[in-house]
């Protein structure tokens, strides 16, 4: 069991960051090993955002090795090696943890899948998330402690989405954790709530087209499995309506863009899923408590039916 | 478990052959007599007058606090409380076995009113998973939609829900009747075996999927038909008990009944007819 949230103010921009904190702590009995979120801030849309970590939390309840920071800082510099090898050019570096690193990079090729696979050469190196607003963050915890540990309470922007987890189909780490990247496509990412029963038969085919999966967790494949239809020219939505088949077992995912964000429910409508839908805001959730959150008031909210994908822009 | 002995005085249910045991040891055995009906009372109710009303705040309290609220308002005699701000919470007025007056200001969260027996109800919002879960009686109605699940077990009661509902409402219901004002989910009557749905609306796919016995209504179109259920003939007898509890469910008063679609189960379960044992009727 897992729980799910995502958000998205249409026409304007909010504290998204405490707003995202506040639905996924009120779903922490769905699981506290890891928490992620998937923010997408108020920028310039000049420079890319790069999350990336060069090692794990090795904390309680991590199913990870420990290793020397030493090590950290060995991957970190052959990270900047290679960014300048590539052309790109580091415009602003935060080290938020040992493990955990933020740059802002000056790139300018669009095709983010040579960049990717360069600085994903070294071992124990994950982007975790590339884009122009997006940023992914997760760690082990509840939302409440990976918020304080990222100071991601102010951030302000238009959406966001992130999960809860407990830990099933994989280990208790930040590369199993949500939200998922779409790489390598900019700003894509993916939470999802189930478990996928042709996991493997997918992740066998899509590596044979050259996708990448850097974890053993089931909810990678949704995000793999999307980029890999859009690099083939079909729409967000138009993937998310093919996973509906292409995907089996049961599910409630979330996706999000640069602009929008998407939500799909299995065709057995067997994963939980509440939604509010106003002009100005929609919030959905795993649970209604999520929602109640940041809208106290009585509202109006349904489940979606099994088989639904929505898609709404900012 | 409980020891078993045989008794040579018999009780009066015992005498019309209602059970030929009784429970020995610490466990509590109570069979209801006609003639001790003054001492005869359901374990957690309390006597209540209707016309006594109250409020309860649960904003600050959290699912238990307020429920053992609630059963202390019924200690005092209120017969009839109106809950202010649930807010979502999950599990509220769960395991309620009295006759009240009970109105939510609000939406619920997962397995509202689960388990009651013959509470009146009235959610002024939206349920979420699993609500009135296992009703024994009484009348629950919500004005919003509702969430998966709904009336899951249910083995008695009217479960009325004037919105939409999610996937397998009635799953596994052994009594009672649902009524949907709105559209349902995928696998609505998923293995039901007694009771009664009705849904004014559309309804996903596989409908009625493994149903053993019971009796779907359906208004709108019909997603699929699930294994083992099929079309039967609304006959007069079903139009008049559909309006009759469409009014008295103040829902689709105006509704078509005659144009509505009838489904029944279409395989005959062996033995599925046969009573259950007194002793384990005793038990219910």
């Amino acid at each position: 069991m897992c729980g799910i949230a995502g958000l998205i103010h249409r026409g304007k921009s909010s504290n998204v960051g405490h707003e995202l904190q506040g639905m996924l702590q009120a779903l922490k009995h769905r699981g506290e090993d890891s928490t992620g979120y998937a923010l997408y801030g108020d920028t310039d849309g000049k420079n890319f955002i790069m999350r990336f970590k060069v090692g794990e939390n090795v904390g309680e309840g991590s199913t990870s090795v420990a290793e020397d920071v030493s090590v950290y800082d060995e991957r970190k510099k052959i990270v900047d090696s290679y960014l300048a090898e590539m052309g790109a050019k580091i415009i602003k570096e935060e080290r938020i943890l040992p493990y955990s690193l933020r740059y802002e990079i000056e790139y300018n090729k669009k095709d983010l899948l040579e960049f990717s696979q360069k600085i994903e050469s070294i071992p124990g190196v994950e982007i975790l998330s590339m884009g122009k607003s997006l940023e992914v963050i997760k760690d082990l915890g509840n939302a409440k402690m990976v918020c304080d540990r990222y100071n991601l309470d102010k951030l302000v922007g238009t959406h966001a989405i992130g999960h809860a987890r407990m830990a099933t189909e994989s280990g208790v780490d930040i590369k199993s954790a949500h939200p998922f990247w779409g790489y390598p496509f900019s700003d894509v990412s993916v939470v999802h709530n189930g478990q996928l029963t042709n996991y493997w038969n997918n992740r066998r085919a899509l590596e044979n087209k050259g996708m990448r999966f850097m974890s053993e967790c089931d909810s990678e494949l949704i995000a793999v499995y999307l980029a890999e239809k859009m690099r083939d020219g079909a729409s967000l939505e138009e993937g998310m309506k093919e996973s509906l088949t292409g995907l089996d077992g049961v599910f409630t995912y979330f996706v999000a863009t640069k602009d929008s964000l998407g939500m799909a429910k299995d065709t057995m409508a067997a994963k939980p899923l509440v939604l509010y839908e106003s002009d100005d805001l929609v919030a959905m959730g795993s649970e209604e408590i999520a929602i109640r959150s940041i809208l106290p008031q009585e509202i109006d909210t349904y489940d979606p039916f099994d088989g639904e994908v929505k898609v709404w822009q900012i | 478990m409980a020891n078993l002995k045989n008794v040579t005085k018999k009780t009066k249910a015992q005498a019309m052959g209602m059970h030929s045991e009784v429970l020995t040891g610490r466990t509590q055995q109570k069979f209801f007599n006609p003639d001790e009906a003054e001492n005869f009372y359901y374990f957690g109710t309390y006597d209540v007058d209707f016309n006594k009303r109250t409020d309860l705040d649960v904003k600050n309290m959290t699912a238990a606090e307020a429920n053992k609220e609630l059963d202390n308002l019924m200690s005092q005699g209120y017969g009839t409380i109106v809950i202010k701000n649930p807010q979502g919470k999950h599990s509220l007025g769960v395991g309620i076995l009295n006759k009240l007056n009970l109105i939510f200001e609000g939406s619920l969260g997962y397995f509202g009113m689960g388990s009651s027996d013959g509470p009146i109800v009235r959610i002024n919002g939206r349920v979420g998973w699993s609500c009135a879960e296992n009703l024994m009686a009484g009348k629950v109605v919500i004005e919003k939609n509702a969430g998966s699940c709904f009336g899951a077990a249910i083995r008695g009661g009217d479960l009325i829900c004037k919105g939409s509902v999610g996937a397998r409402t009635g799953i596994d219901m052994k009594g009672g009747t649902i009524i949907i004002g709105g559209d349902a989910g995928a696998f609505t009557g998923f293995m039901m075996q007694r009771g009664r749905i009705i849904i004014l609306g559309d309804v996903g796919i596989n409908l009625g999927d493994s149903m053993y016995d019971g009796t779907i209504f359906v208004g709108g179109e019909i997603g699929s038909y699930g294994s083992d259920a099929v079309d039967s003939e609304l006959t007069q007898s079903d139009q008049n008990w559909l309006r009759r509890k469409l009014r008295v469910a103040e829902i689709g008063e105006n509704f078509d009944v005659s144009k509505m679609k009838k489904i029944v189960a279409g395989k005959k379960l062996w033995n599925y007819d046969n009573l259950e044992p007194a002793e384990k009727k005793g038990a219910i």
